[in-house]
């Protein structure tokens, strides 16, 4: 059962986890009966309001592991609670908010449209959808734009509203799976930095999975550095460089987020730690 | 001011170059009877080019004139023009029938085909198989079924095998297209659609009918010429009195005396096909919204 979280923003009191994933494994069967050991009893929890990262190599199963918390995919083995229930049972309650590498907008539908899809398809009147919808343009920035087409956006554009969307039943988990992989590097630096802005304002839990090192370490309260073959977590590095909503352009500057980047690099390039692999060490 | 006015260009140049087409048609036609042998071009015994007297080839405005005279040389007869307006309208009517009845078939074995992979490996290769069957062949077969139909006041009329003869053409190319439309959608958006729990029906409404517009549109299209075809051979094969088929049949006899009576209903018949056409393209208008996608990505 999950507590409700008090009222005063920011500061999350909600006892209930956003996600606690235990001895997970998710093993793929190929046409030929081989099999892909994409998670290996993995485990992960995120507080609520937190902001975790999963980073790794290609095959390291950070993607799975994603989809296996939006209930997109079922695991072999282990388990998935979110806010307290089942992963099936957060999907069907709208528990968390989702964005993927494509923004994944439907062309037919203006910017707004494509912000009120969700409410849409739950049944939200009119009225609520539309001053939903312009309180997240507002948000992200495309006030302007709201009659217009995807494809009179630019990626940055597109992507902005795909968070707009994710964030319309205001979900207090986000799952994005590498957002800002498609952008270039200015745009998507802006992004990071709105992303942690959006956050600070909605206290929103968010699982975050990049391939970028400064993403992650700007981004993230913690960054879960994950090993391929098969999919493991090596280690969770806490970062958290300054509270969240003032980080700012001169935080990836500092010392600390250099010293961040190299830890996470090491983490992830060098030996394995002897410590016990895919358990949470903190 | 330049966003409204290309697309107003753009138009222009369409109306224009399509114009064109039907000109050049024209002039190749009559260059060719001016220049072209008598006896046609002969390749040994075979013939790769037409006769280019006025009984093979009529000029165009032999063609023209005789819409304007009447049918025939009776004192009631009734302009040409009339007679095949007539009859066009009427083949219309029924290839409209046969049109409405294979959009509605092809779109449910497509939903079926969607929904349930099986159904696909199932009904697919039988759709295909479908269209090899001559249609001369399951001509007779219809009339002769449908004949024993007799549900209460309700009787099989002759009209209503060849408009289902129209709609066995006609679902064929709307089912393969929408089933390519219904499973067009990204793995990213079914992802999606998934997360929001939304069910088949929901997915279906929201995403996969939008999604299949553009893949529906040109299969409407070549439905409405299919089903013009149909409805024109169909009459001839059974026979039915009233249409641009019989007309077709009934005054190519006449060529030998008068050349220009023949095309009269060929012209009706691609009078027909336009209208089928033209409305297919109105659908696309009033649908361009969902069409979108062609023109980014």
């Amino acid at each position: 059962m999950s507590v409700e979280p008090s009222v005063d923003l920011g500061a999350p009191v909600d006892t209930a986890l956003a996600v606690e994933v235990i001895n997970l494994s998710r093993v793929f069967t190929g046409r030929k009966g081989a099999t892909v050991t994409a998670l290996d009893n993995v485990s992960l929890t995120v507080r609520p309001g937190e902001f975790v990262s999963l980073i790794g190599p290609s095959g390291c199963g950070k993607s799975t592991l994603l989809r296996l918390i939006a209930d997109l995919d079922t695991p072999t083995r282990g388990t998935i609670a979110v806010f307290g229930t089942s992963a099936r049972q957060a999907r069907v309650n709208q528990a968390y908010g989702i964005a993927f590498q494509q923004a994944g907008l439907l062309p037919w539908r203006t910017v707004t449209g494509n912000i009120e899809l969700p409410l849409e398809l739950h049944g939200a009147g009119k009225a609520a959808r539309q001053a939903r919808a312009a309180e997240l343009l507002d948000l992200v920035g495309l006030t302007d734009f709201a009659a217009s087409y995807p494809d009179q956006l630019s990626g940055g554009m597109q992507q902005r509203v795909a968070i707009a969307r994710a964030l319309a039943e205001s979900p207090r988990l986000l799952l994005m799976d590498e957002p800002f992989g498609a952008l270039d590097e200015m745009t998507r630096e802006r992004m990071q930095n709105e992303l942690v802005r959006i956050c600070g304002e909605t206290g929103a839990a968010v699982v975050f999975v990049t391939h970028s090192i400064p993403e992650a370490v700007f981004l993230s309260d913690r960054v879960v550095v994950m090993s391929p073959r098969p999919g493991r977590i090596r280690d969770v590095l806490p970062v958290r460089l300054g509270e969240t909503g003032k980080r700012g352009e001169n935080l990836r500057e500092e010392e600390a987020f250099f010293r961040a980047v190299r830890q996470v690099r090491e983490l992830l390039h060098g030996e394995a730690p002897d410590r016990l692999r895919g358990v949470e060490t903190r | 001011m330049r966003a409204r006015s290309e697309p107003a260009a753009a138009l222009w140049r369409r109306v224009v170059v399509g114009a064109m087409g039907v000109v050049v048609l024209a002039l190749v036609w009559e260059l060719y009877k001016l220049l072209g042998p008598a006896d046609g071009v002969l390749v040994g015994t075979t013939t790769v080019l037409p006769r280019t007297t006025d009984l093979a080839m009529p000029h165009l405005w032999v063609m023209g004139g005789r819409v304007l005279e009447p049918v025939n040389g009776a004192s009631a007869a009734l302009p040409m023009w009339l007679v095949v307006l007539q009859a066009s309208l009427f083949t219309l009517g029924i290839a409209a029938v046969g049109w409405l009845v294979g959009v509605a078939v092809g779109l449910a074995l497509a939903l079926v085909m969607q929904r349930f992979r099986a159904a696909e490996s199932a009904i697919l290769p039988w759709i295909i198989l479908s269209q090899t069957v001559p249609l001369i062949a399951i001509a007779p077969l219809v009339r002769r079924w449908g004949a024993q139909i007799h549900l209460g006041e309700f009787t099989w009329e002759n009209w209503m095998s060849v408009a289902l003869i129209a709609s066995y053409l006609a679902f064929f190319p709307v089912s393969v297209g929408a089933l390519r439309g219904l499973s067009s959608p990204d793995a990213n958006h079914v992802d999606l659609m998934r997360c929001y729990a939304a069910g088949w029906w929901k997915t279906l409404w929201r995403l996969r009918l939008p999604a299949s517009v553009g893949y529906l549109l040109p299969a409407l299209g070549l439905a409405a010429a299919s089903a013009v075809i149909g409805t024109v051979v169909a009459e001839v094969s059974i026979a039915l009195r009233g249409g641009i088929g019989r007309l077709i049949v009934e005054y190519a006899g006449a060529a030998g005396g008068d050349p220009g009576k023949p095309w009269a209903p060929i012209f009706g018949s691609v009078l027909v096909g336009l209208v089928a056409a033209g409305f297919v393209g109105l659908i696309g208008v009033v649908l361009r919204r969902f069409r979108r996608g062609e023109v980014a990505v």
